[in-house]
């Protein structure tokens, strides 16, 4: 089949070639695209990375004081402790609602009610994350003030509830294509031998989907990590290492988008938030390949 | 012979408890976003009107409508969709109707969700290093765009796979035997017989391109630019534009004393917009369901 294709290939009108050819461009545009994202970010930023930027300060000093006059510090560790403090918050949230709305929808629920249950998720992931963090401005904001009797609600308890809100639709899909590649063979057979639901579930399906729902929650995770607009609106934006859920705290991804406006391109602070911008990647990167590997590796299994 | 044993009442008690507390966690998820339109909705209210749309931001952005930030956005959606639409479709066509099982497809595959996991600031910070500086395209409506438009390049991927999946094997050895080519076979077969499913993945960019304000807060978009009221054709591609979301975040945060009301009509005309058009596309979605004939 394939030779007989590759022989007609030699007379196909030019027109025929030209779109082929375009259609094999489009197909490896993303690897170009992700290769470039790499390329450019590391580009700006590379510079001041291997001159001149002291690595070990960068990654375990808390001091970032990168516009201070005479004593210029570039310490992200207080950055990088945020931004996992805020999302391991936010999974502790995020994690035991998205699965049991996933065991819900994928086990317990009716076939309407779950069409109606995904569309909703649906809505809820489109929301936008400026919207969200507005949502923490506002009403979180006075929630927690009046729950926790707080002097200011923008705090990591805050961004780390939005950032569920964020996640939780992600890790209900993911999770729920993992529980519904279950064999139902499996179900049967628990079924047969007198499990109830949920002893179907806790003892048979949980055990069975394991890796697609690590997978779920890495994919939540590295959503939450990347995730900008809504941190920085609701956490405070202070560099700080947190001491709970209601200290402020500031992120990663906060830093660069409050301060690229304000810096001269070139400078050493610019650079700096191109060299944020490359660990940034790199973290997501290393996540959703290792989700990526999990979930491959049932489908091998399977 | 079949009463009730004591066994059988704890696994049924046990089997509603357990539905029950499912069911309770899934609305604790849902409650949230009636609770949140609902309040943003209720908050908005003395602002809303049609002339909130088409009026500019007036008085240092502290009152006024939201005419240049809504035609902004439209702008950004637009140009990004023209560039992401046709590289979008054409990449899935080449994922599912070219590609064979290789490392090299499985390298594709990888790239295409990885790109859909880079975190949204980068992005930004590729926007600038590639299309602000390196392009030379200055900070304007263009390199927003194309910013946006590699960002939100994944869903219409993932989406257009999938339709085309859909298209059973069938149609296309037919379309084969006859003495198609494989181009002809995709124009005439397989695209026309997953349009649908190709247009929920466009309408979903658009909702998600309009959403987004961290990729284009440094490549185009701007506080404050004052345009012409009712202009559709107000901007210049290779100018620099007002955005809804990144309006939002500047009324919200950086601007003191603004209106009452105002800030909260703006979230509520872009969280409508976005669930609009979503909408839209799970209207589509279920209407195609229906009207399957294979």
């Amino acid at each position: 089949m394939n030779i007989l294709r590759k022989k007609s290939a030699a007379h196909l009108p030019f027109s025929e070639t030209a779109i082929e050819l375009f259609i094999r461009l489009c197909g490896i545009s993303s690897i170009l695209f992700v290769f470039g994202i790499f390329f450019f970010v590391f580009r700006e930023g590379a510079g001041f990375l291997f001159g001149g930027l002291d690595l070990g300060q960068f990654l375990t000093s808390v001091e970032w004081q990168p516009t201070s006059l005479n004593n210029k510090r570039y310490g992200a560790f207080a950055l990088i402790v945020g931004t996992f403090s805020v999302t391991l918050l936010a999974m502790c949230i995020a994690v035991p609602f998205g699965l049991g709305a996933a065991i819900f929808v994928s086990e317990f629920c009716s076939p309407k009610l779950r069409e109606t249950f995904k569309i909703i998720i649906e809505l809820l992931a489109a929301i936008p994350s400026v919207v969200w963090g507005f949502i923490g401005l506002t009403l979180m904001n006075q929630l927690i003030i009046s729950v926790f009797n707080a002097p200011i609600g923008l705090t990591m308890l805050n961004g780390s509830i939005m950032l569920a809100l964020m996640s939780v639709p992600i890790i209900v899909s993911i999770a729920e294509d993992a529980l519904k590649a279950v064999p139902d063979s499996y179900r049967e057979a628990a079924e047969a031998l007198g499990a109830t639901r949920w002893q179907v579930v806790y003892r048979v399906l949980l055990p069975a989907a394991k890796n697609g729902l690590l997978a779920a929650v890495l994919l939540g995770a590295a959503r939450s990590i990347g995730e900008t607009m809504a941190v920085l609106m609701a956490t405070g934006h202070s560099v700080n290492i947190p001491s709970g859920p209601l200290s402020w705290i500031r992120t990663l991804t906060a830093t660069i988008a409050a301060e690229l406006g304000e810096v001269a391109r070139g400078d050493e602070h610019y650079q700096v938030l191109f060299i944020i911008g490359i660990l940034l990647f790199t973290i997501t990167f290393v996540v959703n390949l290792i989700a990526d590997l999990v979930i491959k590796g049932i489908r091998q299994e399977s | 012979m079949f009463t009730e044993t004591a066994i059988s009442k704890q696994k049924r008690w046990t089997e509603n408890v357990m539905r029950i507390f499912f069911l309770v966690m899934t609305s604790l998820m849902i409650l949230p976003l009636l609770l949140i339109i609902g309040y943003l909705i209720y908050k908005a209210l003395p602002v809303l009107s049609l002339e909130f749309l088409f009026t500019n931001p007036k008085d240092n952005m502290r009152a006024g409508g939201l005419w240049a930030p809504f035609l902004g956005t439209i702008y950004l959606v637009v140009v990004s969709l023209l560039v992401s639409a046709p590289i979008g479709v054409f990449a899935a066509v080449y994922l599912n109707e070219y590609a064979r099982e290789s490392w090299f497809t499985r390298i594709t595959n990888l790239a295409v969700v990885n790109l859909a996991g880079v975190p949204s600031i980068v992005h930004a910070l590729f926007g600038v290093g590639a299309f602000v500086l390196f392009a030379g395209l200055g900070e304007s409506i263009l390199a927003a765009s194309l910013t946006l438009a590699i960002m939100t390049l994944p869903v219409i991927i993932a989406s257009t796979t999938e339709a085309l999946k859909a298209v059973p094997m069938s149609f296309r050895e037919a379309c084969w035997n006859l003495g198609a080519t494989r181009w002809q076979t995709i124009r005439r077969i397989v695209i026309p017989n997953s349009i649908s499913g190709i247009l929920t993945g466009v309408i979903l960019q658009v909702s998600r391109a309009a959403g987004e304000t961290a990729p284009i807060m440094f490549t185009g978009a701007v506080f404050y630019k004052a345009i012409a009221e009712g202009n559709l054709f107000a901007y210049n591609v290779m100018e620099q534009c007002m955005a809804l979301s990144l309006h939002l975040f500047t009324i919200s945060t950086q601007v003191p004393d603004v209106t009452e009301g105002i800030p909260y009509g703006t979230a509520v005309v872009l969280v409508g917009s976005v669930l609009l058009v979503n909408a839209a596309a799970i209207v589509l979605r279920v209407y195609l369901r229906t009207r399957k004939k294979w």
